[in-house]
């Protein structure tokens, strides 16, 4: 079986924001890590490789430098890795890169699965996963937080959905976004990155994946972004100052005149 | 690809150069020059007053006669035999839509003996309703609900499509837009229509700290998903509409998927969603049992007790106290949130609150930002002392 796992890299996203004053992006100290749903990704599928002859690659299309974050997963165990970069991307909505994904499954032409994270965390949308599905023609499931193999041609998942668990059994090829539950990620061995570190990782652009560039990056997607602006404040908001004594008292009488519940 | 420069309006005046999030423009003695790390994000675009900065086109989807797509439609979520209530609340802002552009708000209803739930869809405002009801459509699966969704917007070619951001919305939504090769947007907090009649579709992004407004020009449907909670439902009584059963071929019901079991799971954080006082401790409480602090508050207003994620990570409380966007929505009267930074997963979840207290250390957290009342203060020093000003009040000391 070979499996292969969309990784992401992504601006850790709990330091990234717009200064106030100067309307621009806050840029420092802000690192770049794998997108956390991604390493469950990575995880459920060296799970998957504990127990069967199962071979993982992991991909990703991102900036030259996204090539540390498959070495990271080389290091996991992970047995090859494919970076998929090119200038002609740069833009790319969640359709253009699902173009370029499933351009690359079809081009290693052996996946049996593949599976991707829930959603990224930068952009949260969780919409490239069911997207490379549907181009790629193969059926999913999303939310995943297990993942048995029934027989060689099937597995059995369960979804984790808003109202509850459902299980489904789902005919390979397919593609799973998986979730927190299908468990955590391991830590790399010294074997594994030893040979990380030696790895030879491809490099595939438009011209290797037989993608036209005016189908890919911004020319290839659909929506664009047209303002980019901070999270408007509240207009009513009152600070309140004075010492601890006085600040305790003001919130008080403040919360007895708006008549909040039980004061 | 990268940003364009217009040379005849550039002044050389270098804010581009300060906006830009990658460091990829340079200003020269004479000219801008844009490296290769530009990732068109359009920062420098929106910042620039002299309009010298533009972005390539974005491409067009196979439906090239943009006009003949008219009306607003919204899927109106069928779950367990009732409609899930982000449909109401997408119907209120499918009419807003739908007024403006002078158009039809039509309600789509998909699934397995969905009989009555036409009349409430009206209600809300849907000036007709679509109906499949096929029992190949009782549980849900992402090929056979898309295949049939796509069947109706090539029949009907609505303009606007918009869906709840819920697990169901987000699992086949993307599969509809891919289909048809059209753009999506997934959970917006807000729509309007621009002055050229497209749809504006913002969206919290970077975590939230950063909201990005989106636009789809060149293919139709403009479809978009919605967080629950954050548009306004609007019931009027005795409002007309029609109703529209429709077929589908066999095929668009197939599905390779087979749905072995579902499980409704038994809701135990109904008691958070339900509260009128929500008083939230985040990892500022350094350790479990400084919840105890929060606990106090609670009990002296009759209120629940909520968590950050931070707190729910640490192991000091259980996750069913979660607030935000992998937890439970809330919005209760008073929300108070006690060292919780204000993540914008965390916001999401509790901006509908009437009245926000926030209590941190730090004047730059975010939690400020959607604060009615904002306290810096460390929080051992100002809990203390505002439990004894509550029970002072009460004569109990
Ligand atoms: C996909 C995804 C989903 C998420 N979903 C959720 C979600 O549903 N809910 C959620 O809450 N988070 C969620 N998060 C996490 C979120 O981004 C934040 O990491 C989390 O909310 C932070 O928790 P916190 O504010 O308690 O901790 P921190 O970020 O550590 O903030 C602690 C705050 O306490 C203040 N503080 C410290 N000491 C004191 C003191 N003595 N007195 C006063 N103030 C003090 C600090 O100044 C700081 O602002 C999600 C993240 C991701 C990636
Ligand atoms: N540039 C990318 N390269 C590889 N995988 C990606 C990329 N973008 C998204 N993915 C995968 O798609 C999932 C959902 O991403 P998103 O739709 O952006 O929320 C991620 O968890 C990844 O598995």
């Amino acid at each position: 079986m070979h499996i292969v796992v969309c990784i992401k890299q992504v601006p850790d996203a709990k330091n990234v924001r717009i200064d106030p004053d100067t309307h621009t992006l806050v840029r420092q100290g802000v690192e770049s890590i794998i997108n956390p749903f991604d390493m469950f990704a990575v995880e459920a599928a060296l799970r998957l490789k504990d127990i069967s002859d199962a071979r993982v690659t992991t991909m990703t299309m991102g900036p030259p430098q996204a090539e540390a974050a498959l070495r990271d997963t080389l290091a996991l165990g992970v047995d090859d890795a494919v970076l998929l970069s090119d200038r002609a991307v740069a833009g790319s909505d969640t359709w253009a890169t699902s173009r370029v994904l499933a351009a690359a499954v079809k081009k290693m032409g052996d996946v049996d699965l593949v599976c991707c994270g829930k959603q990224a965390i930068d952009g949260d949308t969780a919409q490239v996963g069911p997207e490379v599905a549907t181009l790629l023609d193969i059926p999913y499931a999303t939310f995943v937080k297990n993942i048995e193999i029934l027989d060689n041609k099937s597995l059995k998942v369960a979804r984790q959905t808003d109202e509850g668990v459902e299980l489904w059994k789902v005919p390979m090829p397919a593609l799973l976004t998986v979730i927190k539950e299908v468990g955590e990620p391991r830590v790399p061995s010294l074997k594994h990155k030893m040979r990380a570190k030696k790895a030879v990782i491809p490099v595939w652009g438009v011209n290797e994946l037989g993608l036209d560039p005016k189908d890919v990056g911004l020319a290839g997607s659909f929506t664009q972004v047209v303002r980019v602006f901070s999270p408007p404040r509240r207009s009513d908001r009152v600070m309140i100052e004075g010492t601890i004594e006085e600040m305790a008292d003001q919130l008080f009488r403040h919360l007895k005149e708006a008549k909040a519940p039980g004061l | 690809m990268k940003a364009i420069v217009d040379t005849k309006k550039c002044t050389v005046c270098g804010v581009c150069q300060d906006v830009c999030p990658f460091g990829a423009i340079t200003v020269g003695e004479t000219a801008v020059s844009i490296s290769d790390d530009c990732t068109l994000c359009g920062m420098c675009v929106d910042t620039c007053e002299f309009g010298a900065l533009s972005l390539p086109e974005v491409g067009s989807g196979p439906s090239a006669d943009l006009s003949s797509y008219r009306g607003v439609w919204v899927y109106a979520e069928w779950r367990e035999g009732n409609i899930h209530r982000v449909s109401y609340e997408l119907l209120g802002a499918g009419r807003k839509l739908a007024d403006k552009l002078g158009v039809e708000l039509a309600a789509v209803l998909l699934g397995s003996g969905v009989d009555g739930a036409e009349a409430e869809l009206i209600a809300y405002g849907a000036d007709v309703v679509y109906v499949v009801d096929r029992p190949e459509l009782t549980h849900f699966t992402d090929e056979a609900y898309a295949s049939t969704l796509v069947e109706l917007i090539r029949k009907k070619r609505p303009e606007i499509l918009l869906a709840g951001a819920t697990s169901m919305g987000r699992s086949f939504i993307p599969r509809v837009a891919a289909s048809i090769g059209t753009g999506l947007t997934a959970d917006c907090t807000e729509l309007d229509v621009s002055d050229e009649k497209l749809l504006l579709q913002t969206r919290p992004a970077f975590g939230g700290n950063v909201m990005a407004t989106i636009i789809c020009p060149h293919s139709r449907p403009q479809m978009a998903t919605v967080r629950p909670k954050v548009m306004k439902p609007f019931r009027e009584e005795g409002r007309t509409g029609r109703v529209e059963r429709m077929d589908v071929p066999e095929k668009c019901l197939k599905s390779r998927v087979e749905v072995l079991e579902v499980r409704p799971e038994q809701d135990q954080t109904a008691k958070l969603t339900e509260a009128e006082a929500i008083i939230t401790g985040g990892r500022g409480l350094q350790k479990a049992e400084n919840f105890a602090l929060v606990e106090e508050i609670a009990r002296l207003v009759g209120g629940a007790v909520g968590s950050s994620r931070g707190a729910v990570e640490e192991g000091w409380i259980a996750p069913s106290h979660q607030v935000g966007q992998t937890g439970r929505t809330v919005a209760p009267t008073l929300y108070m949130a006690v060292g919780v930074a204000g993540a914008i997963q965390h916001v999401v979840g509790m901006q509908g609150s009437k009245i926000i207290v926030a209590v941190n250390k730090d004047p730059h957290a975010p939690i400020f930002d959607v604060a009615t009342y904002g306290i810096v203060a460390d929080l051992f020093e100002f809990v203390p002392a505002f439990v004894r000003r509550i029970k002072a009040d009460r004569g109990d000391s």
